[in-house]
């Protein structure tokens, strides 16, 4: 939990000063402390996009990948209402769990990461191609619950995560689907549109995932990759118990490294950078930071994965006089009319059930078909002579 | 290009008009003055001033002993359309305005000033207080902050609430020790006599809803410090950020909407941790004991007094004082929408509102930059929906799709015009619809365009379908051509 917060070091002194934003006396470090202002991200919340786009038992490593991000990032401070989780599969109640209701990420079972307070927003078959860019764009149907939406503003950093099966410039969903890397590039192109963010990362853990971000275009986007193209991404270490891999190599370094930060760390972007090195994780991973305004050494993890808010103190009260009887509003609230609830019709049955059928419009072929025919009936004649047409009408 | 039109009424008393007024009153004056947030976005504001003398009423009205009585009895006679300005200049030497103050801001429309001496002292009085009164170009240039080139404002600007439809406002008491104390709040009489006025004075900008709850066992994600000097727990500045997010996952922001939400938060301290200051950066204990978060909303510590015996029997009755909690938090709502008063010059003085908690003038501050912020969404949104459309060639367009961007676009442009005319409050309400049309259009489901057929695919899909179908018909062809050709030169050869 959040731990008791470290004494006044000097990078905390500043983190304290750019977090009130107070105009105050100056200090001696002031002008240091603005011109540090201009560094850090302007963002008032944090939203999460993680997940798993594989099915099937033996993609274990996939959800236990996701829900380890989930858990980091529920740890470092970001509430489950700011995070949207898409596992396509069922791995806690899988009939072939040896354990069930637990999703292991270390061998020998040593960390659970699906605990009791796992909110999973998109399960299952609900993990599409299309819910997923639907939710990055906002383009939901206006009868989806409040979890399932990303609310994100201008000021909101999101970091995404995906992890599964991928392939050159490729994701597979549910071993039926993909998603391009133009498709991902061109939905975050409308996100940044609609100002839907302020930052974002997106992290991505499968083979070649490098091809996923060369084709983004928008600005403010910081990516990681688990391996380069054409290198594939290796899993980590089979559990004997449950008999399957538990986790991804780049996960669990990275998992490993976000084990130490908590929310008051200062550690920037390029350690993440150079969590796993080929010698462990046996791919290559890759980064881009082209797209990103600030330089990654002033980027701070908790920017991201944690959820550190601006606070200012409140200096000013609104002077109220306290002998002030009922209170009349200049619009009353109107005495809506109270009907005993009924079940609302919601198609109208009776005109379906009793409908004819719609007769559909006969149009003549166009375009192509009609040349096609027109060019094999023509060839079919020239070639065998007119005199078979007698024998067809 | 935008242009906001503020009329402006300035009413010479008799002995305030300066000597060196170039024309018998009374006249009117144009001053234009252009705002420029990037290379191509600008805005012009435009003050229409209307030189003219008191009539015998306001004379009247100016005869009162303080500033404060001379406002009220001046409101009725004054023109109160929303974003219009109405400036009283008095004497130099006159005693309606206290000592020192030159500069007398009412809850109304209004203002007093005083003459200044010359013309040119008192041409800059008013600017001063017709841009305190309307907007600034700081204001401006926040509501439009997504179109300023990034390093030149800074990240604060941008922390007050973006424009929208509605809000929600959560009100909630965090009681971390029920066995202490047994903590009462009478929040829905709270929220009749205080919150009521001041969310209907609002009702022009959004639609407010409020809910209040009680939380128990919640406690902060910080753990205070024990100071000996004042005997009191310590909240120190720098934990103050990390204290919310333990919170946050248990509020329950609203399932149910899909406005922002703001969330008020009253903490009483647990028993061994009391009482609890919060301390500011230079380490003195804040005065009204709470903090806020930008868009987010605030939190207050209420300390509950030690019992007088030690052998009192637990749990405490608390009987919350409401009006104190509530004077905080409704600065702090103040705070949120970015209406501060700290900004202000030292020889102005602000009449306070009272209990409805904003002036009409803040009222139309905060109107002036909604506007204006709506306008540029509309704009941006539009935009890209077009540009997505241009792309994409193969999107279809749904009728009401069609209907509610044709229906965008007119409001924006009435919400333009009416901003010419000086209009805010229909401007305003132009710029709400179109906000929302152009929404509704640019996240309308049917809008997701999820086939991407690189050129190569084509190929590999097309080619073996029909590549042997292909082969034979175009043999044909060939050898039908040749056939013509052919016959076409024999009859030559048969001559």
């Amino acid at each position: 939990m959040a731990a008791a917060v470290p004494g006044a070091t000097r990078a905390g002194a500043a983190a304290v000063l750019l977090l009130l934003g107070c105009c105050g006396p100056v200090l001696a470090g002031g002008l240091q402390d603005q011109a540090e202002q201009f560094f850090r991200s302007g963002h008032t919340n944090n939203w999460a996009v993680l997940v798993c786009t594989s099915r099937f038992w033996f993609n274990y490593r996939h959800v236990a990948n996701t829900l380890s991000v989930y858990r980091s990032v529920k740890r470092l401070g970001i509430p489950d209402s700011h995070i949207v989780l898409m596992l396509a599969d069922d791995m806690a109640c899988n009939p072939r769990n040896p354990k069930p209701a637990t999703v292991f990420s270390h061998k020998n079972m040593e960390l659970n990461v699906y605990g009791d307070d796992v909110e999973v927003d998109y399960r299952s078959y609900e993990v599409t191609v299309e819910n997923f860019l639907r939710v990055l764009t906002g383009r939901i149907p206006p009868s989806t619950p409040r979890s399932k939406r990303l609310l994100s503003d201008d000021r909101s950093n999101i970091l995404i995560y995906m992890t599964g099966h991928g392939g050159n410039g490729f994701l597979k969903f549910q071993d039926s689907e993909e998603i391009t890397n133009v498709e991902l590039a061109d939905a975050f192109e409308q996100m940044w549109q609609k100002r839907r963010y302020n930052e974002l990362l997106f992290i991505i853990d499968t083979c070649q995932g490098a091809s996923m971000y060369e084709r983004f275009y928008s600005p403010n986007i910081m990516a990681l990759a688990s391996s380069q193209v054409g290198e594939d991404s290796l899993s980590h270490q089979p559990d004997l118990g449950i008999g399957v891999h538990l986790m991804d190599r780049y996960t669990f370094y990275v998992l490993e490294f976000l084990e130490e930060i908590h929310p008051a760390s200062q550690t920037n972007m390029n350690d993440l950078f150079q969590v796993c090195p080929k010698s462990l994780c046996v791919s290559t991973p890759g980064h881009r930071t082209d797209l990103f305004q600030r330089d990654p050494q002033n980027v701070l993890i908790t920017d991201f994965f944690g959820s550190v808010r601006k606070v200012e103190i409140t200096t000013e009260t609104v002077s109220l006089d306290q002998d002030v009887a009922g209170f009349e509003s200049k619009f009353p609230e109107e005495e809506l009319a109270t009907e005993p609830l009924k079940y609302a019709e919601q198609l109208p049955v009776a005109q379906i059930i009793h409908q004819k059928p719609k007769q559909k419009d006969w149009h003549p072929p166009g375009g192509f078909i009609l040349g096609l025919w027109a060019l094999i009936i023509m060839v079919f004649f020239k070639t065998y002579g007119i005199k078979h047409m007698k024998h067809v009408f | 290009q935008v242009q906001l039109v503020v009329p402006i009424a300035v009413v010479f008393s008799p002995g305030s008009v300066p000597g060196d007024l170039l024309r018998p009153l009374p006249f009117r004056d144009v001053q234009e003055m252009e705002i420029s947030v990037n290379l191509r976005t600008s805005v012009t504001s435009r003050y229409e001033m209307l030189y003219r003398s008191t009539t015998g009423q306001e004379e009247a009205a100016l005869a009162a002993a303080t500033a404060r009585e001379a406002d009220a009895a001046l409101h009725p006679l004054q023109d109160t359309t929303l974003g219009s300005l109405t400036m009283y200049v008095v004497p130099e030497t006159s005693s309606l305005l206290p000592q020192g103050i030159n500069v007398y801001v009412g809850k109304h429309r209004s203002a007093l000033l005083r003459a200044g001496g010359s013309l040119a002292a008192l041409q800059a009085r008013l600017r001063e207080v017709t841009q305190v009164m309307s907007f600034t170009a700081s204001s401006i240039a926040a509501a439009l902050s997504d179109r300023v080139p990034n390093g030149q404002l800074s990240p604060d600007a941008r922390r007050y609430l973006k424009s929208s439809l509605g809000y929600e406002i959560t009100f909630s008491l965090l009681n971390p020790d029920p066995k202490s104390h047994t903590v009462d709040w009478d929040i829905e009489g709270a929220v009749n006599r205080y919150v009521k006025p001041v969310l209907d004075k609002l009702s022009l900008v959004a639609n407010f809803s409020v809910d209040s709850q009680i939380l128990y066992y919640a406690v902060l994600g910080v753990t205070p410090r024990y100071d000996k000097e004042s005997s009191s727990f310590l909240l120190s500045a720098h934990s103050l950020p990390h204290v919310i997010n333990p919170v946050e996952a248990r509020l329950g922001s609203s399932a149910a909407s899909l406005y922002p939400v703001l969330n008020f938060l009253l903490y009483v301290p647990e028993r061994s941790h009391s009482p609890l200051y919060i301390q500011d950066k230079d380490g003195a204990p804040v005065s009204t004991n709470a903090f806020h978060s930008p868009r987010w909303g605030g939190i207050m510590v209420y300390n509950v007094e030690a019992p007088a015996s030690p052998q009192a029997s637990l749990p405490l009755h608390v009987d919350v004082d409401m009006a104190r909690v509530m004077e905080v938090f409704l600065a702090q709502l103040r705070l949120l929408f970015g209406l501060s008063r700290e900004e202000v010059p030292p020889e102005f003085l602000l009449e306070s509102p009272g209990n409805e908690g904003l002036a009409d003038w803040e009222l139309d501050h905060l109107l002036w930059a909604h506007t204006v912020e709506n306008i540029a969404t509309v704009s941006t949104t539009l935009t890209s929906l077009a540009q997505l459309l241009d792309k994409i060639g193969n999107i279809v367009i749904k009728d009401d799709v069609a209907s509610e961007v044709y229906r965008a676009v007119a409001s924006v442009q009435s919400a333009v015009t009416e901003l010419s005319l000086g209009h805010l409050h229909a401007a305003f309400q132009a710029s709400k619809e179109a906000v929302t049309s152009s929404e509704r259009a640019f996240f309308d489901p049917s809008l997701l365009h999820l086939l991407y057929f690189p050129d190569d695919q084509k190929f590999a899909i097309y080619i073996p379908l029909f590549l042997p179908m292909a082969v034979p018909i175009l043999l044909s062809l060939a050898k039908i051509v040749r056939e013509t050709r052919q016959h076409k030169k024999e009859p030559t050869k048969m001559d």
